[in-house]
């Protein structure tokens, strides 16, 4: 079989999907959620309930406020018992609004998949067209789920004078340890196939390609088979490196086009969304549910039980943590989100957002970072640079500031993946001066 | 003999002419420029700090000799007694100048504040700002790591030990703002320096409870002190106080009564210079 990959660049670090093969843990739903009015890339929402007010699992609780926004559903049935200020994981504060269930009403009105019959048979389907599956999408409040959360209705929505090509679904899954789309490729195979082919409607494609990285042989299996259910759909089987799961790394690997610099892939006609995205449009169009839950996976060397769980959004961290057996003793740093593009949690008691994809565990031998030595210049990290940049020379740029050699050098382009601080044989931070240089120029704009 | 003879005249020779050439190109060419630009720029630091507004010291000085007025041209760094000597060289009327310094608004020094988080990027307080809360409770507060030491170039900045919060020698600040732009929490003013400037340092938007729970030096807006104030000088907004600079007399009453101890005195160095205007 052929396998797909990038060309340029990317790097194979130790895979650890220690939960790979595991079932997915359905979670009862908490007493009590907090959710963060900021989970997508875009304007905050703005609530549309106020506190003591009773709320539904599954309604409405606040609006997109502008175009590239979306809207947030409460998860749990209760009243609203506040609005204002949480934590977030990494420390910084953001506005919120908190749930508490009420004694009885707990469980919802909302019917759970299986209990009743979906809110429309494919018949009616079939006749919607791009447009009313696209304000679908966008009244379920569904965002990129692979850890962007970049509203999907936005997305979908093609650039005046363009139309969209191919559908490409993003089932890659590069990041070490993370299984979460693994585990619902397996298990909710057709499920997603549906949702790909609502995706195609809306986009107005007639082919859809679904990337996975052959380190995921039972998921390839299971979409391929699910696969033939709809026309145009393919499976393109591609080669473990990362940042395969990267937008431009997957378009360029499946389709062999590159994005050209400074433009996004609608542009060039093509649409990329996450396989657990398309499982959400699936469950919004045919079942009604608008994304008030995702799959997470939680895992580390140490950890007692890695697993991977279906959690509504607002659960508390540690909570989910808990069921995986607490936090391990002799932890040096937890990641939410994958390990090589997560960012560090300084607390778990902050709720779970939309692009939360996993929270990572990480003993003190593996957290410590290595005293930094001067560059040697062996240009490793020239040579695994998915973009094509010179990180080595970004990294000065940031550490002298100078912003425009940097802009010069495309800084723009960089992804932040980290390959080039992970193949680095002297530790030097290049990531950090990087992401240094970019906010200067950022600070520079305003 | 012949060959040195004939070397020594063609040499001589081209030397000649070529001399000729660049005297005659040298005064057909030459371009007058005014002799005050040089005068002005031997009175100016030479940092380039760019507080006058103009790129560096040169430009302040030939914007110096075209304009017509000196009104609102002022170089931060030389003074008062400077900008006199640059209006009796162009001979224009100076504006008199307040020396502004910058204020740290915020006072949570590492005893205050509760330890949140270890950090093993760079040291880098922008940096920081970009991809966590930082090391220290209070999401508003200074986060320490030097960006406006750095910045500075007349040296008057200086991170404390002790506190380490970034402590500002009035005495060479100039007020050039380079560190109040730098800062990713835009925590240091640019104020008026007077006798005695009394300015709230700290800039906490959350309410009492949250700030104090943050930082126990927190301004938690309780208005304590805009009440004892007798020249309606103080603001409440975002829930900490603000002093305006140009209604306060420094009485100093708001320092007794602040709960948190918030309120700060910056003390004028006995080495600044007033002088009056003069043509």
């Amino acid at each position: 079989m052929k396998l797909f990959s990038f060309r340029k660049g990317g790097i194979h670090p130790p895979e650890k999907k220690l939960t790979a093969g595991t079932a997915i843990i359905e979670v009862n739903l908490p007493r009590q959620v907090s959710v963060l009015l900021s989970q997508h890339i875009g304007a905050p929402a703005v609530p549309c309930v106020a506190k003591n007010d009773v709320v539904t699992r599954g309604q409405k609780i606040a609006f997109a406020n502008g175009f590239v926004s979306a809207h947030i559903h409460t998860p749990i049935s209760g009243k609203v018992s506040s609005i204002g200020k949480i934590t977030r994981p990494d420390g910084t504060v953001a506005d919120a609004i908190t749930v508490t269930a009420e004694d009885s009403d707990h469980f919802s009105d909302l019917q759970m998949i299986g209990d009743a019959a979906p809110v429309r048979t494919d018949r009616e389907i079939d006749v919607l067209t791009s447009h009313d599956l696209i304000d679908i999408i966008k009244d379920a409040g569904i965002v990129g789920l692979g850890g962007a959360a970049f509203p999907t209705h936005v997305k979908l929505t093609p650039p005046t004078g363009i139309s969209f090509d191919t559908l490409i679904i993003n089932g890659a899954e590069c990041e070490p340890y993370l299984t979460c789309d693994d585990a619902i490729m397996r298990t909710q195979a057709n499920d997603i196939i549906d949702g790909v082919y609502y995706l195609m409607k809306a986009a107005g494609v007639s082919r859809a390609v679904i990337g996975i990285e052959n380190n995921k042989p039972e998921a390839i299996r299971a979409i391929s088979s699910a696969s033939h259910r709809h026309d145009g759909i393919e499976v393109a089987v591609c080669r473990t490196k990362y940042p395969q799961g990267s937008e431009k790394q997957l378009i360029k690997a499946l389709t062999g086009k590159e994005i050209p610099s400074g433009t996004i892939p609608s542009a060039s006609g093509i649409v990329v969304d996450n396989v657990a995205t398309a499982l959400a449009v699936y469950h919004a169009v045919k079942w009604g549910i608008p994304l008030i839950e995702r799959v997470i996976t939680v895992s580390g060397d140490k950890l007692q039980r890695p697993l991977n769980a279906r959690v509504p959004v607002g659960t508390l961290l540690s909570q989910i943590v808990e069921l995986a057996g607490g936090i391990p003793d002799d932890t040096g740093k937890i990641v939410i989100g994958g390990p090589m593009m997560g960012k560090a949690a300084i607390t778990l008691d902050s709720p779970l957002v939309k692009g939360h994809s996993g929270i990572v565990f990480f003993d003190k031998d593996e957290a410590i970072r290595k005293e930094p030595c001067p560059c040697v210049r062996c240009a490793r990290c020239v040579e695994v640079c998915p973009m094509g940049l010179e990180p080595y020379l970004l990294s000065l740029c940031g550490y002298h500031g100078e912003k425009e050699l940097a802009v010069e050098s495309n800084i723009s382009d960089c992804i932040e993946c980290g390959s080039c601080t992970w193949i680095c044989p002297s530790s030097c931070p290049i990531l950090d001066n990087i992401r240094l240089a970019k906010s200067l120029i950022k600070n520079s704009k305003k | 003999m012949s060959i040195i003879l004939s070397s020594t005249i063609l040499l001589g020779t081209l030397g000649l002419v070529s001399a000729v050439v660049l005297y005659v190109i040298a005064r057909r060419f030459s371009v007058q420029e005014d002799p005050r630009i040089d005068q002005i720029v031997s009175l100016l630091p030479g940092a380039n700090c760019g507080g006058c507004g103009y790129n560096g010291c040169r430009d302040f000085a030939v914007a110096c000799c075209n304009s017509t007025s000196l009104d609102s041209m002022v170089c931060p760094g030389a003074g008062d007694i400077a900008m006199c000597k640059i209006s009796s060289i162009v001979g224009l009327a100076s504006s008199t100048i307040s020396k502004r310094v910058a204020t740290l608004r915020c006072n949570g020094s590492i005893d205050r504040r509760k330890p949140v988080a270890n950090f093993d990027g760079i040291v880098s307080c922008r940096f920081q700002n970009t991809i966590s809360g930082g090391t220290l409770s209070c999401v508003y507060g200074c986060l320490g790591c030097g960006d406006c030491v750095s910045v500075c170039r007349w040296n008057a900045i200086s991170i404390n030990n002790l506190t380490r919060l970034p402590e500002i020698n009035n005495a060479a600040c100039t007020g050039c703002g380079a560190c109040s732009d730098i800062c990713p929490r835009n925590l240091i003013e640019i104020t008026p320096l007077k006798r005695q400037s009394i300015y709230v340092a700290c800039s906490n938007c959350d309410k009492a409870k949250e700030a104090m729970s943050a930082c126990k030096s927190a301004c938690i807006g309780c208005g304590k002190c805009k009440r004892t104030c007798t020249f309606d000088a103080i603001v409440i907004r975002d829930n900490h106080a603000w002093i305006d600079q140009s209604k306060c007399r420094s009485c100093g009453k708001c320092i007794d009564v602040c709960p948190t101890g918030a309120i700060h005195v910056s003390e004028l160095y006995s080495d600044n210079q007033t002088v009056t205007t003069q043509r």
